[in-house]
């Protein structure tokens, strides 16, 4: 599982507010939420990225209520990948289940700018900057929740996982 | 090998005889819970999963009261989608309003949660249940969804941090003081993934509702749960409500706990968060004056018969400040009519408070009481982050009922000693 993109840059304590604020929740189309996904503290933020972009964040992101509108905003705007130094409980499983994957890496945290261009093999547990070739290593993921990403979400995993079940 | 009260529950309902910090298992759950807000999302992903029947009618709860009695057309379609859907399957514990309140205080006064129970709600709160000795945390709506049609979900088993209190508490000090002056030392992600486990002298010796008040707040700290291990006071409480047989999980001696915070509550007084952030936490001695323009006492955190009292008792003659609005939602249809029984209905609207419908209302900036820009208040409920109960720019300060009932007389935050 390989991603690349540029850097998005966000702080610590980024919530569930400020992804996606709760006057939008009329709605859990991800196409439509993404139309205001951050639209608080980065108007326009759908504009600004290209599809497989990555979101490099410090500690906590996510944290605050259990609405899965938040992830879903976020894959709608086409960001294929949050990096960050630790996530929220319940954001963790809200974005795997709907498909968008997220790694711990404290180092990669702390070291890349806004704007850098990364590579991330997440079997392999690595993020490549493209100009310099620095390396910093990420948390592998756990296999379930590489299972779900493989799958596309908890939904289909479900689905694949009983059918084979149901298989002699 | 020993374990925690946590652990062992979450082995029981992995079907394992241990289970340790870390590990993802996979475990039966007793009771799924959704409301009004969450249910719709988590109704579309059971249906997507093309299952044609609900694991088990009697253990999913649908409870309205986010945004009941409903405030607009999209809270009613909500509603809808919900009550169709519980219809559809033959929902048990789907309840109208005037038969229930807020999910948090309903589950437990109909006796729908028992200790040793493992419960998964879709809303961050439901760490509450935790108070009854059982496990049980907040999840998102397609988590929810799988488990309508399942009745198993995955869980990575979370470390405990032992919250120890000891000592003797002052006057007028509450759970909600001891649960605020907690998150003031741990912060929003102090027990991030972690159970934070509840125990001592002082819990022993805490009703019911202050035990529910502490373990509601648990995800606060980015807790996963909170918990007390059941005792005389659980089992008093639940034989009242239920007729099946509690699971009296205790935790090993010589468990492993990854920190053990020792707290000292004699010197502990009444204490307030400011804006933005629960953990923003100070001694009310320490909170200067501040004007108000609206109180608050109601909520899955501060909403239950005994909260009523305690503001009861802070307004028995005395009369809310000229200029406040003071609002009181009791937490459910049951708390209501108790508090009627009681005379606190009477007491409270004497004093000049409006008294709202069972429901979230205000808390999360629904209805019934939302902030307008640069307005004030103290408010009884969980979180006061930017524009939680209305505008952008108004503020949320969070205390107990006691706190409250005294603010809403002077106009500005104070305690029951300056009355």
């Amino acid at each position: 599982m390989r991603f690349q993109g540029t850097v998005w840059k966000f702080g610590d304590d980024t919530d569930t507010d400020c992804i996606i604020p709760a006057r939008f929740l009329t709605v859990y189309d991800e196409l439509e939420l993404a139309r205001h996904c951050f639209t608080d503290v980065r108007p326009g933020f759908q504009d600004m990225i290209t599809q497989g972009d990555i979101i490099v964040a410090g500690r906590n992101f996510g944290f605050g209520s259990s609405r899965e509108h938040a992830p879903l905003a976020i894959k709608g705007v086409g960001i294929s990948l949050i990096v960050a130094e630790s996530f929220a409980r319940i954001f963790y499983r809200n974005a795997f289940n709907i498909g968008l994957p997220l790694v711990e890496s404290p180092e990669a945290s702390r070291a890349l700018a806004e704007g850098t261009k990364v590579s991330v093999d997440l079997l392999a547990g690595e993020i490549e900057v493209f100009d310099t070739g620095e390396r910093f290593s990420c948390k592998p993921l756990p296999d379930l929740m590489r299972h779900i990403i493989e799958a596309g979400g908890l939904v289909e995993y479900v689905k694949t996982k009983r059918g084979h079940e149901h298989v002699p | 090998m020993p374990m925690t009260i946590t652990e062992k529950i979450l082995a029981l309902h992995a079907h394992r005889e241990g289970v340790s910090p870390g590990e993802l298992i996979e475990v039966d759950v007793d009771m799924a819970l959704a409301n009004d807000i969450t249910a719709p999302l988590a109704i579309d992903v059971f249906e997507a999963i093309g299952t044609h029947a609900v694991y088990d009618p009697e253990k999913i709860a649908l409870i309205p009261d986010h945004f009941v009695p409903n405030k607009d057309i999209n809270s009613a379609q909500q509603a809808k989608v919900m009550r169709e859907f519980a219809a559809r399957h033959g929902i048990l514990h789907y309840y109208e309003i005037g038969q229930c309140g807020i999910e948090h205080v309903t589950l437990p006064e109909k006796g729908l949660v028992i200790p040793g129970d493992l419960v998964i709600g879709a809303d961050s709160h439901t760490c509450t249940y935790g108070a009854l000795g059982a496990f049980s945390t907040g999840v998102g709506s397609t988590d929810l969804g799988v488990i309508m049609a399942t009745g198993k979900t995955w869980l990575k088993v979370p470390p405990t941090i032992k919250l120890h209190y000891e000592g003797r508490l002052s006057p007028w000090v509450r759970g909600k003081d001891l649960i605020l002056h907690t998150l003031g030392m741990l912060g929003v992600d102090g027990a991030t993934y972690r159970a934070l486990e509840f125990s001592g002298t002082v819990i022993k010796g805490l009703s019911m509702d202050q035990r529910f008040t502490m373990a509601n707040m648990a995800v606060e700290a980015g807790a996963k749960n909170g918990i007390i291990e059941p005792d005389g006071i659980t089992l008093g409480f639940v034989a009242d409500r239920s007729s099946r047989a509690p699971s009296l999980v205790a935790g090993d001696p010589g468990a492993d706990y990854e920190r053990v915070i020792r707290i000292e509550v004699d010197t502990i007084e009444p204490q307030v968060a400011l804006p933005y952030s629960p953990a923003n936490v100070r001694p009310l001695s320490q909170i200067g004056s501040i004007e108000l323009d609206q109180v608050f006492i109601g909520s899955c955190t501060n909403g239950r018969l005994e909260d009523l009292r305690d503001a009861a008792a802070v307004l028995k003659g005395h009369t809310v400040k000229k200029g406040v609005r003071l609002i009181v939602i009791p937490g459910s249809e049951l708390v209501y009519q108790e508090a009627l029984q009681e005379g606190l209905i009477g007491v409270l609207l004497g004093a000049g408070a409006v008294i709202g419908p069972p429901s979230c209302g205000p808390c999360l900036g629904g209805h019934l009481g939302v902030l307008a820009e640069g307005e004030r208040a103290l408010s009884t409920t969980n979180r006061n982050f930017i524009g939680r109960m209305g505008h952008p720019t108004s503020e949320v300060y969070l205390a107990s009922p006691v706190v409250a009932a005294s603010s809403a007389i002077r106009g500005r935050i104070a305690g029951p000693e300056e009355l």
